[in-house]
């Protein structure tokens, strides 16, 4: 195997030769008032919390008698689901013990002109869809989502990125804790009004995923009318190369981080195409592809490997599989410092909740381990070929035999190739096993909302509120004179309107501008409210021929002010020539 | 293009889909004037309006596409909706007991159409087999749909057919018996049954769901799989309502059938017992008896081979089906400022009885009393009861309440004012003679009446005070 060539390291040409392909899904929080289906307040964080409610997840079955896959995964797992609730910011509709009231308006008309700049083609008519999720992070086991649009687009460089659709839908639990059969969820954001933006899968490299979701970050933040900060705007990552498949990388809060995790998964497909081919070559088949396992707690009395001692004295069972087939695979290096067997190790945390660590064990693994005489006599229950590598893993008796039978589903899909999932994004780049990818099976309608009309006359008074686009501000700031730098950073914050409002009769454009993203971002991490910077513009106080030196602390005094209604202008021009020298 | 073609489309719509030769189920292209849309057709909702056209999309999506704005449609093929659902068998095991199922409407247990997103409703036992595999674990079921109305829709001819199809079940001797029912109007028809059927030597239980079983979070799944318990195993022979304790997934409540009442619009914990405690508390592991006066079990199938069935004739002897109602009866919620038509109205229109929801301890306002005085000269038997739902009827302590009695009205204790409906309907179905109706309605039957309240039959907390804070943190919800 040749090493896991560094990120950054590659041309364009070689991410094409992997059929390198990208698509994002954006999610972005709304600056609303309210949530999206109820009327409690948005954007509020809990600290605290009045109670708890349990609640289980259960899959409900297809008309064929068949259960969605991830749901079936999730149902597997038997979590309980613990909701912590703030009585100020949850009410009894997101905790699913009453039904929705009509959908918030503000939410829509922003989302209307979102819909607009990405020029999607509008519906005539938004329905209420029920998305299943049985991971737990909706109380209703369903999240409500709607779609305004189809087929629009966002111009990234000199290419246009395909946008499939835009949606609208309520946002989910924030997870505390996910500890074996038990997860937790805090509730206070669940419901908040957030867009879904779907691109089509057209990046082609790292780089270009992240100039994507760039645009598309500067584009929602053009309106003036979306959340910020921590956790208000989240990717998921779709990757996946040629002979692959979609993979998502879920919920990357950060747009510099996707450019490793989308090269990392890139590679981690290639690694699992190159073990299936091996596989291949060894004459294993998918189709009744048989790993033989067994209890071995007997056999195991006298173990000394610190784990299953530990298990034993717990009263716990081991459990063992033999992999035939997979010598010599399972440490293969599939990401930066994760080899294949780690996707067995996060299959069995994940699915059976054994997530105490380790929580399994492989023959092929050096150091730390059961003795060779102990590994003979569990090969020998187990039979198959001397060769092939085993896995033990410990635990609760239900919890290690569904450890088993997921082990050797996961070794069942290493057959096939790539397994199609959620993978989540972990801090150094690389990604562990979330869940299986769910369907478009999982959606159907919302009974209990009725269809709400989007005419023409609706469509066109939000034209009429609707931001410019970034790339017309862009073009406008240019005119200003501003560099590539200045400009990305007004329209990034959202300010570039305001600035080019006041710009006009600014006698020093550059000036005002770093007055408008580098001392008003320093100001806002002194933890200073800033005002809306549209009322700056009757200041005027920034233009004059004060020192520069001078303007961070006259912005200060205007913000501490609350801005030109509390201030005055006049006031503001005094503070400014109090400060001057 | 023939009816089910179009189904729900009217007007600009219907005519829409005729003119391009497509109907629902067509796998479609539409041209529009903001761009090309792909998806399904799907069935249009009659209160809907007629200008719109649902597709649902291949990423799951529906939406819907102004007809006016439509340029052209073709169809690219057809995917004919099937509402077949598998169907596994329910596994019998003569060790365990037998229980019997009946529907009177709502869904217990239901399964998706994702392309349609139609609910289909399941309720064989194999069906419900396939939704709540646990139920294996407790009994063998059998099942029969006997009605599909929704709650509210339950009327007479339902309680009368479902109280005789209960009495013949437990002739025939299942271990108990579990009735599926809409929970708006589920303590009626609790109500009701607990006057009809008398002294069941089985379990009796009321069962539904409070979020529909089409959500992964539904509790129709642990509602139907407590009820069932209850009636598999349970040792409280009475006619009951199994619905969540809290909200949270933890255990549900068996509650009395005449003292139990729907107290929440939405709420999964929505039943609640009134003026007493709940008999039972039902969980995964079993039934926890929460008071020690209930009517015990007197058969099961599991009982000792030869004793079983002597004590089924034993049992059977006792139980006794009276299934009457006459609907000449009504319930008047009485408001401040009601004035003597309101009760003219019904004796005029031939009405038997009625049982007024007073305020207080039993109370109208005085402009009432003539026609109090009139209903009774009718023949028209007049009771009364308390809207504060808590508490009992008490009409000597003002004179208002003298007053009132004194025109025959009578009070009924701490009967629900539902309860007493129901009851009043029951009794009027049995006799013509007024003076019967009246001593039918004042003899306690199944605990409608009952002989004290103790001080935790009422317990309302009011969140925001510190103790109540401390008391939800410390239980789940």
């Amino acid at each position: 195997m040749t090493p896991l060539p560094a990120f950054g390291s590659l041309a364009a040409c070689e991410y094409a030769d992997l059929g390198l392909r990208i698509g994002l899904e954006v999610h972005q929080q709304l600056l609303t008032e309210k949530k999206l289906f109820c009327r409690c307040p948005a954007g509020r964080r809990s600290r605290r919390w009045d109670a708890r409610i349990l609640r289980h997840m259960r899959p409900t079955l297809s008309e064929l008698g068949e259960v969605d896959a991830t749901a079936l995964m999730e149902f597997k797992t038997r979590k309980q689901i613990l909701y912590h609730l703030d009585k100020e910011s949850v009410c009894t509709y997101e905790m699913d013990d009453a039904p929705p009231f009509p959908l918030n308006e503000q939410a829509l008309d922003i989302a209307m002109e979102i819909a607009l700049l990405l020029d999607v083609q509008p519906v005539g008519e938004l329905h209420v869809i029920r998305k299943q999720f049985l991971d737990g992070s909706i109380p209703a086991g369903f999240q409500r989502t709607a779609l305004l649009g189809v087929d629009g687009a966002v111009p990234v460089g000199d290419r246009r990125v395909r946008i499939q659709q835009l949606g609208l839908e309520e946002d989910s639990c924030r997870e505390l804790s996910d500890e074996g059969h038990w997860r937790t969820f805090a509730t206070d954001r669940l419901g908040t009004p957030l867009v879904e933006i779907v691109t089509a899968p057209d990046m082609r490299t790292p780089g270009e995923a992240m100039r994507t979701a760039q645009a598309i970050r500067a584009l929602t933040r053009a309106t003036g009318r979306v959340r910020r900060g921590i956790g208000a705007a989240r990717q998921d990552v779709n990757v996946s190369i040629t002979g692959g498949t979609r993979v998502e990388i879920a919920g990357v809060p950060r747009i510099p981080a996707i450019g490793r995790l989308a090269h990392n998964e890139a590679f981690r497909q290639k690694g699992l195409l190159a073990i299936r081919d091996a596989l291949r070559s060894r004459r294993i088949s998918g189709a009744g592809y048989a790993a033989p396992r067994a209890e071995v707690t007997g056999l195991l009395g006298n173990c000394e490997y610190a784990p299953v001692r530990r298990a034993r004295e717990r009263g716990e069972t081991v459990g063992a599989v033999l992999l035939p087939g997979f010598e010599a695979l399972l440490t293969r290096e599939l990401q930066p410092g994760a080899w294949f067997l780690q996707e067995f190790i996060d299959r069995v945390r994940v699915v059976a909740c054994l997530d105490r660590r380790p929580n399994l064990v492989c023959s092929e693994q050096l150091g730390d381990g059961p003795g060779l005489m102990e590994w003979n006599r569990v090969r020998q229950v187990l039979g198959g070929p001397p060769e092939a590598p085993v896995l033990l893993v410990w635990g609760h008796p239900r919890d290690v035999d569904t450890a088993l039978v997921e082990i050797t589903l996961r070794a069942q899909e290493a057959l096939a190739g790539v397994p199609a999932e959620t993978r989540q994004a972990l801090l150094d780049g690389t990604t562990g096993f979330e869940r299986v990818l769910p369907g478009p099976e999982r959606m159907y309608p919302d009974t209990d909302l009725p269809p709400l009309v989007m005419d023409t006359g609706r469509w066109e008074r939000a034209r009429e509120r609707m931001a410019a686009p970034p790339w017309a501000l862009d073009a406008r700031l240019a005119e200003r004179g501003l560099g590539p730098e200045l400009r990305r950073q007004l329209i990034a914050q959202g300010r570039a309107g305001a600035y080019l409002d006041l710009a006009a009769d600014a006698p020093d454009p550059v000036r005002l501008a770093v007055l408008f993203t580098a001392h008003w971002r320093r100001l806002e991490r002194e933890g200073l409210a800033m005002p809306d910077p549209a009322d700056l513009a009757g200041v005027g106080a920034f233009q004059a021929a004060a020192p520069r030196q001078a303007d961070l602390a006259a912005l200060r005094d205007w913000a501490r002010g609350g801005g030109a209604r509390a201030y005055g202008a006049g006031a503001a021009l005094a503070a400014h020539r109090e400060v001057t020298p | 293009m023939s009816e089910d073609c179009c189904q729900g489309y009217r007007g600009p719509g219907r005519e829409l889909l005729e003119r391009w030769r497509v109907g629902v189920w067509s796998e479609v292209r539409v041209e529009t004037e903001h761009g090309a849309f792909t998806g399904i057709v799907l069935p249009r909702s009659e209160t809907a309006d007629d200008w719109h056209l649902v597709l649902k999309l291949a990423s799951g999506y529906n939406i819907g596409l102004d007809v006016h704005a439509v340029r052209a449609i073709r169809e690219l093929g057809r995917r004919e909706a099937h509402y077949h659902i598998d169907e596994r068998s329910f596994p019998r095991d003569p060790q365990k007991p037998f229980v019997k199922l009946f529907g009177t409407g709502g869904t217990i247990a239901s399964r998706l159409d994702y392309r349609t997103g139609a609910v289909i409703p399941a309720f064989s036992p194999g069906e419900l087999y396939g939704s709540v595999p646990e139920l294996a674990e407790l009994c063998n079921l059998e099942t029969e749909q006997l009605y599909s109305v929704f709650s509210e829709n339950m009327g007479p001819a339902q309680w009368i057919g479902t109280a005789e199809a209960v009495a013949a079940q437990i002739r025939a001797g299942a271990d108990g018996i579990v009735i599926g029912h809409g929970t708006d109007t589920m303590h009626h028809t609790a109500a009701v049954l607990s006057f009809m059927l008398q002294k069941p030597p089985v379990p009796v239980v009321m069962v539904g769901s409070q979020r529909s079983s089409d959500r992964p979070s539904s509790d129709a799944p642990l509602n139907l799989f407590h009820a069932t318990k209850a009636a598999a195993e349970s040792d409280l022979a009475e006619v009951m309502v199994c619905m969540f304790g809290p909200t949270s997934d933890e255990y549900g409540l068996l509650h009395r059938g005449t003292r139990v009442r729907k107290m929440h619009a939405s709420y999964r914990s929505t039943f609640r017992t009134l003026g007493d405690t709940p008999l039972a508390m039902v969980g995964r592991e079993g039934v926890t008896p929460l008071r020690t006066t209930y009517h015990h079990r007197r058969f099961s199938t599991r009982g000792p081979e030869n004793a079983t069935e002597s004590a089924r004739v034993e049992a059977l002897a006792e139980f006794h089906c009276v299934p009457c109602f006459d609907d000449r009866a009504s319930l008047v919620y009485y408001y401040p400022g009601m004035k003597a038509d309101v009760i003219d109205a019904l004796v005029d229109s031939g009405y038997r009885g009625i049982i007024l929801a007073g305020t207080g301890l039993g109370h109208v306002n005085r402009p009432v009393y003539p026609a109090l005085k009139r209903a009774r000269d009718a023949g028209v038997a007049v009771f009364m009861t308390v809207q504060t739902l808590w508490g009992f009827t008490q009409m000597y302590v003002y004179e208002t309440g003298r007053a009132i009695m004194g025109m025959g009205v009578l009070p009924l204790a701490n009967m629900l004012p539902e309860v007493a409906y129901m009851k009043l309907g029951w009794a009027l179905g049995q006799t013509e003679d007024p003076e019967v109706v009246r001593r039918i309605m004042l003899e306690p039957v199944a605990g409608e009446i009952t002989e004290r309240e103790p001080h935790d039959g009422y317990l309302l907390y009011q969140g925001g005070l510190p103790e109540m804070d401390q008391f939800a943190m410390q239980h789940r919800k």
